[in-house]
């Protein structure tokens, strides 16, 4: 008969036993997730980050902007009248890693682009304060004087497409230049558009890009992509 | 026992433990722990006054607040952790470390040049933005290399043992360790943008990555947080009162139905989100099961007490691993119940969360590791007792009414969120405008911050009374009988 006494006396034992029991959970809620394909939704719209927005991204991350704002809008009526359709898991297929978030000490910003000017955005960033007076969020009038930087830019979008993101050789190779387009206003922005849809070309300033544009490039991007007039409930249905 | 008898017991038993690398991971740990407070008051005080930012990139919230988790998660209960780890499973197994005084020590310096470097890369903005898992891909490398070298250690020492069983605390202490490593490598693989550049990119995307990350999250919670508790309170409790374990069949269920569940309850961080319904609805259902394994272990904590209950007048260090129980108690049936997808509906994304995980952090972590220190000092300093009982009460009960201000002012503050942005008003229409929830918690985060403030005054007069317990002539041992030589190679 079992004696749990035979686990107490052999640690070899007791070490496998506990590895076995642990995995069983991880195994059983994870791989599916890759393996259904019902997980994610079709959608039409969907595209990779512009570099510039990727470079966007980057600054939100390391701002820790996910500590307090969420990108993640629950299907519970109340926030979907606040913040717009509720969130797709086709919307963050190329967020390496994911920013849904987990506490709104600001408000959700998974649709936040376009609901606001760049302009807006730019002073917001600059001085919260000056536009919302109860606002919690701090000032980040540093990076509208920090140059961007984007020396490695294709080495950003080449790393993507290892972990799965589908940039093509075409957008690697133009990964500068469109960068350098979607933050100038003055610049010719067709060969950008044409590699990424509904990207918003941000006003920049005629000198280098700074962070802030990149920032704002970002933000202004969320939650734009997906068609929703091409979508129905059966096709959402995951 | 005759003179003799006891000149070799004292020679025998304590000669081979290395008590050295325990005192090393004490002292850090209650540094760790200043800082930690420390910061976490800072952050509270930038969310009760924004001007407290100061526009520097360094102090902003964003950047200081995983400063903050981590400096209290893995640099203050990984050290206390560790040490505690190390000091039980040689004692409990009659054998000393395993690898020898060097490789313990390359662990505890390596640790803690870990913490010196994740803390200044997010300064200085370097995260994966994944909470809880923020260091970047080097750093997530040099920790793999120092945690391979503490679970052969352990194991190790598990194996060498002289002890034919193997003591329940050193089976959670186990899972700890196992656990906590698959979780790190598991959630930390990404793809450097080049060997030189500290920037990765994460390998999963998505809703991929958001359950991973929560798989991660919730168990770096379970096995780090509660399942290495749990072996410090299988060990510190009994020794503290006194009293054996009050059921060895209750330990034995309630750790397999714990590690076999906890790793389930991931997803309750994704209720109503993107994750798909049958993955929440599992993450729910074995969060609920959880309450029970949960209170497994509080009630064998909490009943090896029996028979004893007056020590908690004389020994109020003994008060703060009780207490922890008890808070570990409450912790666990507020968890089940926030896991519910109703209950989740309100509370997620508001500062009831927070509150939630402060009462189990400050109520249960930091005070069993306060218990466990009040206990260790004496002994591994080898003195007579602790320099005051009167600032352990002090602590006690400045550090308890703080934990009351700040997790009662966030189940407040959160409530009051949720209520307001679900809020519609006669027309149909919501009621509230976001930022008009942001004002209204105001005065509860300024509670916050004086809870906060509380609890890290009451661990300076920790600091305090245990600088004293070293230093202090008052607590030098008493001269015994034994000869002088005897005493010198029993250290």
């Amino acid at each position: 008969m079992f004696r749990h006494e035979w686990i107490e006396k052999n640690a070899i034992l007791l070490l496998v036993l506990t590895l076995l029991t642990i995995s069983v959970g991880g195994i059983v809620e994870i791989i599916p997730l890759f393996t259904i394909e019902t997980t994610i939704e079709r959608v039409v719209g969907m595209r990779p980050y512009t570099p510039l927005e990727l470079m966007g991204r980057n600054l939100y991350i390391r701002e820790g902007c996910y500590t307090c704002h969420s990108q993640q809008i629950r299907a519970l009526k109340d926030e979907v009248e606040r913040y717009g359709h509720f969130s797709l898991a086709a919307e963050s297929m190329y967020d390496h890693p994911f920013q849904w978030g987990s506490k709104r000490i600001g408000p959700d910003l998974a649709r936040v682009g376009g609901k606001y000017s760049s302009d807006w955005h730019y002073a917001h960033l600059v001085n919260p304060q000056e536009l919302v007076p109860e606002s919690l969020m701090p000032k980040y009038g540093f990076m509208a004087t920090t140059p961007l930087d984007f020396d490695h830019i294709d080495k950003h979008l080449r790393a993507n497409r290892i972990v799965g993101v589908p940039y093509t050789d075409d957008q690697i190779a133009h990964a500068k230049d469109d960068l350098l387009a979607q933050a100038n206003a003055q610049m010719d922005a067709d060969a950008l558009m044409k590699r990424y849809p509904k990207a918003v070309v941000v006003p920049g300033n005629d000198r280098a890009p700074t962070e802030l544009d990149a920032l704002v490039a970002y933000l202004q991007m969320l939650g734009t992509l997906v068609d929703f007039s091409n979508t129905s409930p059966e096709k959402l249905q995951q | 026992m005759s003179d003799a008898a006891a000149i070799s017991e004292t020679l025998r038993a304590p000669l081979t433990y290395n008590e050295d690398v325990v005192r090393k991971f004490v002292v850090a740990g209650m540094f760790w722990a200043l800082v930690a407070f420390l910061v976490g008051v800072y952050i509270a005080a930038e969310l009760a006054w924004p001007e407290a930012n100061l526009g520097l990139s360094y102090v902003n919230f964003g950047r200081l607040r995983p400063v903050h988790t981590s400096a209290a998660i893995f640099a203050f209960g990984g050290s206390v952790l560790i040490g505690t780890s190390f000091y039980v499973v040689q004692r409990t197994c009659r054998a000393r470390l395993f690898g020898g005084e060097a490789l313990a020590d390359f662990v505890f310096w390596g640790y803690q040049f870990f913490i010196v470097m994740v803390a200044l890369s997010y300064l200085m903005g370097y995260t994966q933005g994944l909470e809880y898992a923020e260091p970047e891909w080097h750093l997530d490398l040099w920790l793999t290399l120092i945690w391979v070298i503490y679970a052969v250690i352990f194991i190790g020492t598990l194996l060498k043992r002289e002890e034919p069983h193997i003591y329940v605390a050193n089976w959670f202490y186990l899972a700890f360790i196992l656990t906590v490593a698959v979780l790190h490598l598991v959630n930390n693989a990404a793809v450097p943008i080049s060997m030189y550049s500290a920037k990765s990119y994460a390998a999963y995307g998505g809703v991929q990555s958001a359950l991973i990350q929560w798989w991660y999250g919730h168990n770096a919670v379970g096995f780090l947080l509660t399942a290495g508790f749990l072996g410090m309170m299988y060990y510190f409790i009994p020794k503290q009162a006194d009293r054996p374990i009050y059921s060895y069949r209750l330990s034995v269920v309630h750790f397999w139905s714990f590690v076999f569940m906890y790793i389930w309850a991931g997803p309750h961080h994704l209720h109503y989100t993107s994750l798909p319904d049958w993955t929440q609805t599992l993450g729910m259902v074995f969060s609920l099961m959880l309450w029970m394994p949960s209170w497994g272990g509080m009630i064998n904590g909490l009943m090896t007490l029996s028979g004893a209950w007056d020590k908690l007048r004389t020994d109020p260090a003994l008060r703060f691993s009780v207490t922890a129980v008890g808070f570990y108690g409450m912790a666990t049936f507020e968890g089940p119940v926030l896991s519910i997808r109703d209950v989740n509906a309100l509370a997620h994304y508001t500062d009831w969360i927070v509150g939630h995980v402060h009462s189990g952090t400050l109520g249960w972590n930091a005070f069993m590791s306060f218990g466990a220190i009040y206990y260790l000092v004496p002994v591994l300093w080898k003195r007579s007792g602790l320099y005051s009982a009167r600032l352990v009460a002090w602590h006690y009960w400045i550090s308890t009414l703080g934990i009351v201000l700040y997790i009662s002012s966030l189940w407040v503050a959160g409530i009051m969120q949720g209520l307001m942005w679900r809020a519609y008003d006669a027309f149909g229409f919501l009621q509230y405008s976001f930022v008009e929830s942001v004002s209204a918690v105001h005065p509860y985060y300024v509670i916050r911050w004086l809870g906060g403030m509380m609890f890290f005054v009451g661990a300076l007069i920790m600091v305090y009374n245990l600088v004293m317990t070293v230093r202090s002539p008052s607590t030098r041992r008493a001269v015994t009988g034994y000869p002088v030589g005897a005493i010198a190679a029993g250290e």
